[in-house]
């Protein structure tokens, strides 16, 4: 199985690989150097890539003028709350879909994921009128209950992926070991049904984050997460470079971390299965 | 537009013969493999399927169903209702029935000709981008080289960039006219800077939305290249194939169901895209960079037009549903095998 | 202890009738093997046993005691997966243990059955690994681990050595034997494999579409097939069938008559065939002859015959080892 290859070929694969690797990149590796740059810096002509004067005052100046950490943690509590609710009411359905199937749950799934694929502007005036009468407006309980919803479909198909892939014969092992129902639950199935929410979990987490559809429309302020605050910077006053890329850096750091994580769940959970 | 459409089965029980027979062929065209493999999986003959089991079962699926029911139903028929009043925010109290004028209004407006090709474009561009970028990174990545997977790493980090930061980045710090890196790379060859979004709006847009996207198609399709047995590239050499020709008669073939998934999934996010054109050109200039979701937008909470806007919305929601329709039908299948 | 008896036992999965109604007797201590073609019913018949699937109708007795309605943990059986169905996420030790721990055992009596259990297997180096570091034979060990520390009435092998390689199948299929040697304890052990059935029953039951078509021991069967069923599916290679003129002559439908009892010469006997393939497998060689007037036949011949593709040999069947079936299939007595 091994094939034969050239040093001579390896090495030139890798130095296309690596500069398209990097011109991909590097948006985002700007976007950290401007960062730590003055703004007098940023806008320098010709751009300066590391010999510049590096600065933190970037990242005092975005939290001291307009509170990032609120938005921020806004973001953490709109993602991991809809998430950890979206987790709670959709493993039941997965488990209940993958180890006692009907002819119907084929049904049932396909109807889920179609709700996936209506778009969001259809849904957009009268949830934005909803809100408005019941107070939820740039509310993060109202933004919470919207990504928990567009989400659903989601992690009901991933968990039900997963869960399908836990082999009949070990639970009916369990069950001729002798371990009861709430046994064969707690020391055979949990334990092998952790990795796949986990990776729902991460893979979530990462989706709702970024989701700027919702987030832009629902909320202005208050309420407002990274995608909204980050928005602000559309209609900018002065010299702003730098402080957008501090912002923008602090914005996607955490969650360009989980994500190299959850390369393998990415695939799986965006194509609802169809290619692992 | 029934809520029914939505379910993917009634969608199967209306469509006409010869339909349901092309989509048959163009399943079996892409699910063959997966056919032949045994299905190891006996759990519907478990003793867990009685009938206690059975009400449990339903029991454990009632919330997510029934949410998604509401979510699914309720905005839906709101919008419909609303899409057949004339209703203006600013002129609360004053809304009548007005039949289908919000519908012949919207579709007679030059401005909603303009979103659909601005969003067929958008689509059609960053599809294009994508998958054929795509194919090539995956194939690229696949070679091997020192660093791989630091290589990978770095390809796949634009798909975690929130929309709103890629949008500004992009805009500011590349592709502004004055201060973006592009105009000093255009300078410093002598040649006179672009206004990117003054000039080229939507290419602008679709340049954006392609970088973020490029690493998923990139990521599918790379999936999709490791899949393939080593062993079959081996006999095609044998058989005398040149490079090229293993391409076209192998690779590309075995991809074939990864791009089309491609394909399916980010059209139904592109019909969408959203932020993008808010945070750069506000749909701009003139209407250069509205799709239809940014029309809708505009129309409901700029214009203040409800009926106008949801009639708009209801026009979206059918454009997705022709979408959504081969979208499931494909996955089905897969779910079959 | 181990005697377990089926009353008129069916399963109907929706439409299908897999069992339509099945009565035996196991008896405690025996070794007893399902065997049939793929489809017919074997591997469901053991998980009725087992409790994993609830009886259509009938009752199952284990020990005397009906167990139609106990749920599979109260049944005091133990069973041997096919894909083995160890659990991924313990040690070997925990997965030998684990019955014991969900029966209650103290600790010090669990650590000194799972070590007694490992020795026996030969898996006291492989403890602390996890199933997925282990080889397919070490698996199946560590998976008759766990089915012996608990001491079960019987073991239900569903199965279990179709996943490993044909050397290996051979070595487990010994120790599967000397294992029931020295526990004495009821065996059901289910396979399609005639071999595996022959070598380790005392009893075997043969199964087809659902029905036994006849029980008894691995010689009896050979010997006496009752049908064309049992005697085309019981022995290797397989029983000659021979039909028309000259079964006819012999009042019988079918006429059935084992490769190795068949003599080969290369002047004269009953009837003159070619040889057509000649396999020489060192200890024996099957001959395939194309007979005149009767058709291919196979034929077992000495170890070191040397005959080859397109000689001419004559062959004649041992008449007293023939078998002579009704247009119904049924064997006929040989007193009639």
């Amino acid at each position: 199985m091994a094939r034969k290859v050239t040093t001579r070929r390896k090495l030139v694969m890798t130095a296309i690989a690596w500069v398209l690797g990097i011109m991909i990149f590097f948006p985002i590796l700007w976007t950290f150097l401007t960062s730590f740059k003055t703004e007098a810096d940023a806008i320098a002509s010709p751009p300066q890539f590391l010999f510049f004067h590096w600065t933190l005052e970037n990242y005092h100046e975005v939290q001291s003028r307009s509170d990032y950490f609120k938005h921020f943690s806004n973001s953490v509590i709109i993602s991991f709350g809809s998430t950890l609710i979206g987790l709670i009411i959709a493993i039941p359905s997965a488990w209940a879909m993958a180890f006692a199937p009907t002819k119907k749950t084929k049904d049932v799934l396909m109807w889920m994921l179609s709700t996936k694929m209506m778009p969001p502007v259809g849904a957009l005036i009268p949830i934005y009128l909803l809100f408005q009468s019941f107070g939820l407006l740039d509310s993060r309980i109202g933004l919470v209950m919207v990504l928990t919803l567009i989400n659903l479909p989601i992690i009901v198909w991933m968990l039900y992926t997963y869960f399908k892939e836990i082999p009949g014969e070990i639970l009916e092992a369990a069950r001729m070991d002798g371990a009861s129902l709430m046994k064969e639950i707690a020391y055979v199935l949990t334990p092998m049904a952790v990795p796949g929410i986990a990776s729902t979990l991460l893979l979530n987490i990462i989706l709702a984050w970024n989701e700027a559809f919702w987030t832009l429309n629902l909320t202005a302020s208050k309420a407002a997460p990274l995608t909204t605050f980050i928005a602000s910077y559309s209609s900018p006053e002065g010299l702003f470079y730098a402080k957008l890329s501090a912002a923008s850096t602090m914005a996607i750091a955490p969650i360009l971390i989980l994500g190299w994580f959850s390369q393998k769940q990415l695939v799986r959970g965006l194509t609802f299965g169809a290619v692992k | 537009m029934a809520p029914k459409d939505w379910n993917g089965a009634s969608f199967t029980r209306t469509v006409p013969e010869w339909a349901a027979e092309c989509l048959s062929g163009f399943g079996g065209l892409f699910f063959t493999r997966e056919r032949a493999l045994p299905s190891k999986n006996f759990r519907s003959g478990l003793a867990m399927a009685t009938l206690h089991t059975r009400s449990a079962a339903r029991l454990m699926m009632a919330p997510s169903v029934l949410l998604l029911l509401a979510w699914m139903i309720i905005p839906l028929a709101m919008t419909i209702y609303f899409s057949f009043l004339r209703y203006n925010l600013l002129m609360p109290g004053m809304e009548e029935y007005a039949g289908f004028s919000n519908y012949s209004y919207f579709l007679t407006d030059p401005a909603f000709f303009t979103a659909i090709a601005n969003t067929l474009l958008i689509v059609v561009g960053v599809l294009l981008i994508t998958v054929v970028g795509g194919i090539l990174f995956a194939l690229l990545l696949d070679q091997p080289m020192f660093g791989q997977g630091i290589v990978r790493i770095l390809v796949i980090a634009p798909f975690f960039v929130m929309p709103t930061v890629s949008a500004l980045v992009w805009k500011n710090m590349f592709m502004n006219p004055v201060n973006g890196l592009f105009a000093w790379i255009a300078k410093s060859f002598g040649f006179q800077p672009i206004d990117w979004f003054a000039s080229v709006p939507l290419f602008s847009i679709i340049i954006i939305v392609a970088w973020q996207w490029l690493p998923f198609a990139t990521l599918i399709m790379l999936t999709a290249l490791q899949s393939l047995d080593e062993e079959q590239k081996e006999a095609a050499e044998m058989d005398g194939a040149g490079a090229f020709s293993k391409f076209f008669y192998i690779i590309l073939p075995h991809m074939a169901r990864a791009i089309t998934v491609v394909v399916l999934i980010q059209t139904i996010f592109l019909l969408s895209v959203f932020a993008e054109i808010l945070v750069t050109t506000n749909g701009g200039p003139g209407i250069q960079s509205t799709n239809l979701t940014y029309l809708v937008y505009a129309q409901a909470l700029l214009q203040f037009d409800i009926g106008g806007a949801s009639a708009g919305g209801i026009v979206a929601v059918i454009l997705a549903n022709i979408v959504a329709f081969f979208l499931v039908r494909l996955i089905g299948k897969n779910l079959e095998a | 202890m181990g005697s377990i008896s089926l009353q008129k036992v069916s399963k109907v999965f929706g439409e299908a009738k897999v069992i339509p109604s099945i009565d035996l007797d196991i008896n405690n201590g025996e070794f007893v093997v399902f065997v049939g073609p793929s489809g017919c019913g074997k591997s469901t018949l053991l998980r009725l046993i087992a409790g994993l699937e609830d009886v259509s109708g009938g009752k199952v007795v284990i020990d005397g005691k009906d167990a139609t309605d106990a749920a599979p943990s109260e049944r005091g059986l133990a069973m041997v997966f096919q894909s083995y169905a160890l659990y991924p996420h313990m040690s070997v030790r925990n997965n030998i243990a684990f019955p014991l721990k969900m029966a209650g055992m103290p600790k010090e009596e669990i650590d000194k059955k799972v070590s007694d259990a490992a020795r026996v297997l030969n898996l006291t180096d492989y403890l602390e690994r996890k199933p997925r570091q282990l080889s397919g034979g070490q698996r199946q060990r560590v998976a008759i681990g766990r089915a012996i520390v608990r001491q079960p009435s019987a073991f239900l092998f569903d199965e279990p050595l179709s996943n490993l390689d044909a050397a290996l199948r051979v070595n487990m299929r010994l120790e599967i034997s000397e294992l029931h040697q020295q526990l004495k304890t009821t065996m059901i052990y289910v396979t399609h494999d005639q071999v595996e059935a022959m070598t380790m029953a005392d009893k075997i039951v043969v199964l087809n579409r659902g029905n036994i078509e006849q029980v008894g021991s691995p010689l009896e069967l050979y010997r006496s097939p009752r049908n064309l069923f049992v005697a085309g599916f019981i022995g290797s290679p397989k029983m000659n069938l021979i039909s028309g003129d000259y079964a006819r002559a012999q009042n019988a439908a079918t006429i059935g008559i084992r490769p190795e009892h068949v003599s080969l010469s290369t002047s004269d006997g009953d009837w003159r065939g070619t040889v057509t393939v000649a396999e020489h497998l060192g200890s024996d060689t099957f001959l395939h002859v194309n007979a005149d007037g009767v058709g291919p036949i196979t034929v077992r011949a000495g170890g070191e015959f040397g005959v080859k593709h397109g000689d001419t040999v004559f062959i004649t069947p041992d008449k007293s080892r023939m078998h002579r079936f009704d247009d119904k299939g049924l064997a006929i007595p040989a007193a009639a």
